[in-house]
């Protein structure tokens, strides 16, 4: 520390002065690193509302009949839970954040292709979030169809929806042109030296996402368009009345959806691809195998939409083509688990907070990953389709897999991007409550929904009590440990002991700059001449 | 103080024109969404697409094709100019090519309210008593097309924008990247028509 702070006398990103002063500094600054912090703590405040919604929402489901809230604001609150979470988070969560502070760093370059469109990226978010929020305040009451807005409900239902899809449609665009710039960012800035097969993982698997946030956004844009006018000028695209078809709105909404599902997964691939070789000390297992996986997963993904409608009536021959390719996509997932657990084969592992992170995630994310075989097959899906077993399955995925990877991104890159270690005790005591509570608030809706329990709704039968009491509790002991994590987290940034350049001993090149960077991040343009983990 | 470049002075044109060529692939898949829903309406419905699509006025749909293909060609044209260091003949190659489009917009407004005081047009009387299939041509018909004109009036947006940059220099013989982009735009407002002709006047 002392070292950092007497060699550079360059200011750090926190502290340098521009243009503009105070708050101003930052919501208009085009550096890559305040833009990802300016995401990082729009999200903190959504995800904190959306937690809490979930909560409330697991506090109804804790007995049986109304117990504090009513069928309609049971809807409205898992739709905006749904939108949230989704949309305003896990979607553009770890690009956005982690991918706008480190990409350019860990390529060598001083910032993205293009920083105005960055900030013009942050603002068309918050645009977009507050279009959509404000859905739920305005008007004829919040929108009650779910964060998937299916025909014909969403043009039929007296609730405020057009707010609610106008803004996801915005947030699309914001989408768009964080891809574009990465994509360009990767194509045009690498250091001197940097070949692609020489990129560390996480910029490798924001590529894959970017290409997949490029090419499939556009596709839930126009959908959502369509619904709108289709609610304000009573053009038929999807009604039935007017010649439209219910079922195509569903082909299109999940022709991005599923896709965007890798959206949210390939980043928390690649994070977990990062930790592992650093706390292992160990170059990462078969390189080329993820880098390959990455892009097969962005590929193959985009073919499997039908699956979420394997019960709203298609042809045989379609059914079965998208469960084979389900499953198929399948493979790339577990060719990365295979080689992250081979990575850890007679490591000399370091066991720290991040590490933790990226354990539990793997714990997590195959108990996700296999539900989601259950899931991909014909006949178990029939059973299972709108059950809550599918809730428990996509909160393993997305909030085990990319949720987990946030955390574990969060803690690894911490000290580099606020210049202060955290208190590695009170984050292993929060990760503990928090993983504990996780398993409990979603193990037992497996159960449910196997024996029949339905999703969405805010009543159910006596028989499912017991279960519903014990998910219930988890969900309250996950929440205290999210405010163990966040308020450590949060104390450390004034009260941590200054960190070093690479307190974890990591090899891409974020830990050969000052924690925190300076605005340039880089003094002299890197050469690039040893693969990213070369540890023997 | 710091006395470093910032960092937005970096130039890169073929990193400029590769993120234009991706926001274009975007575009292409925002209207491709429509073409599977128009492809799937016009399987299900053959008869009645083919019946409302003789409501449409060829002879107009042809007059703003060559429009539009001769802006492409003006717009080109502009580029060469520059390259060129022909400052005035860039300026009036760019007007030229924002008139035709003022003229396609204008042949757009006579069509189009053409179409409404015959009382077809999304909700209508008239069209609530057409059969579904015409229903949804038309519906799909002031969509795509109306989303072509808002493309439209964006691309002259975009060029006007860059015809103030030329006037104050900032766009020269030797950096012209952005009066690329804004062609290589227009270029694609341009081929998305070439689709909607056919697809809406000549198919019947």
């Amino acid at each position: 520390m002392i070292e950092t702070h007497t060699q550079d006398t360059t200011p750090s990103f926190l502290e340098y002065k521009g243009r503009f002063k105070g708050l101003m500094g930052w919501i208009f600054s085009t550096d890559h690193k305040r833009i990802g912090l300016l995401y990082l703590y729009s999200m903190l405040v959504f995800f904190s509302v959306a937690a809490i919604l979930g909560l409330l929402m697991k506090l109804e489901l804790i007995a049986p009949g109304k117990t504090i809230m009513g069928a309609q604001t049971y809807n409205s609150f898992f739709t905006l839970h749904g939108i949230t979470m989704i949309f305003l988070i896990v979607v553009p969560g770890l690009p956005a954040v982690f991918g706008n502070f480190f990409l350019p760093i860990m390529i060598g370059a001083k910032d993205v292709a293009f920083p105005k469109l960055n900030l013009v990226s942050w603002w068309i978010y918050i645009i977009g979030a507050f279009i959509a929020l404000s859905a739920q305040f305005m008007g004829d009451g919040a929108p009650d169809t779910g964060w998937t807005f299916y025909a014909p409900y969403s043009f039929k239902t007296g609730t405020n929806m057009l707010p609610a899809v106008l803004g996801a449609f915005i947030l699309g665009f914001s989408s768009i042109v964080t891809g574009i710039n990465f994509i360009v960012t990767m194509h045009r800035m690498r250091a001197p030296g940097m070949n692609w097969m020489k990129m560390p993982l996480f910029p490798w698997a924001l590529y894959g996402t970017s290409w997949i946030q490029v090419l499939a956004t556009p596709i839930v844009g126009v959908t959502l368009l369509m619904v709108v006018l289709e609610r304000t000028l009573q053009i038929g695209f999807f009604d039935p009345a007017l010649g439209g078809d219910p079922i195509l709105y569903q082909h299109l909404f999940w022709i991005y959806s599923h896709p965007a599902v890798y959206i949210m997964i390939l980043p928390a691939m690649g994070v977990i691809s990062e930790i592992i070789p650093t706390f292992a000390r160990k170059t990462i297992f078969g390189y080329t195998a993820i880098v390959v996986s990455t892009l097969a997963i962005a590929f193959v993904g985009y073919f499997v939409w039908g699956h979420h409608m394997f019960t709203s009536g298609m042809s045989g021959v379609a059914l079965y083509t998208f469960s084979i390719l389900t499953f198929l996509v399948a493979i790339p997932s577990a060719i990365k688990i295979f080689n992250w657990v081979a990575t850890l084969h007679k490591a000399s592992i370091d066991l720290q907070t991040p590490f933790l992170w990226a354990l539990c995630f793997l714990f997590v994310f195959m108990i996700g990953g296999l539900s989601g075989m259950v899931l991909g097959a014909l006949s178990a899906n029939v059973h299972l389709h709108d059950t809550a077993f599918v809730v428990a399955h996509f909160h393993y995925i997305v909030f085990g897999g990319t949720g987990y990877a946030f955390f574990g991104a969060l803690h690894y890159w911490y000290p580099k991007m606020f210049g202060r270690m955290y208190d590695k005790s009170w984050a292993n005591i929060g990760l503990a409550m928090f993983f504990t509570g996780f398993n409990t608030l979603y193990l037992p809706m497996f159960y449910l929904g196997m024996t029949g329990m339905p999703r969405r709704y805010y009543d159910y039968v006596d028989k499912f009590h017991g279960p519903n009491i014990i998910s219930s509790l988890g969900a309250i002991l996950m929440i205290v440990g999210l405010i163990v994590i966040i308020t450590n987290l949060v104390r450390s940034a004034r009260y941590g002991a200054p960190a070093v350049k690479d307190p974890w001993k990591g090899k891409t090149l974020e830990w050969t700059v000052a924690s925190p960077p300076s605005l340039e991040n880089f003094d002299e343009i890197p050469t690039v001449t040893d693969h990213p983990y070369k540890y023997e | 103080m710091n006395n470093h470049a910032h960092i937005d002075e970096h130039r890169d044109d073929e990193g400029a024109k590769t993120g234009m060529w991706i926001f274009i692939f975007t575009e292409l898949l925002l209207f491709g969404g429509l073409f599977i829903v128009y492809s799937v309406y016009r399987y299900l419905n053959p008869m009645a697409f083919h019946l409302a699509a003789e409501e449409l006025d060829v002879v107009v749909g042809t007059v703003n094709t060559v429009i539009l293909l001769v802006s492409s060609m003006t717009i080109a044209m502009a580029i060469t100019s520059i390259q060129l260091k022909n400052k005035k003949l860039t300026l009036i190659l760019m007007g030229v090519t924002i008139l035709l489009a003022i003229i396609f917009m204008v042949n757009k407004y006579f069509e189009w309210t053409g179409k409404i005081s015959h009382g077809i047009f999304p909700g209508s009387e008239i069209l609530h008593q057409s059969s579904q299939g015409e229903i949804l041509f038309f519906g799909l018909y002031y969509a795509m097309t109306g989303l072509h004109a808002l493309h439209i009036v964006i691309g002259v947006g975009f060029i006007a924008y860059v015809m103030w940059l030329v006037k104050t220099d900032d766009v020269k013989h030797d950096d012209y990247v952005i009066l690329e982009n804004s062609a290589l735009y227009w270029h694609l407002v341009d081929l998305i028509w070439i689709f909607l002709f056919p697809l809406f006047y000549l198919i019947t």
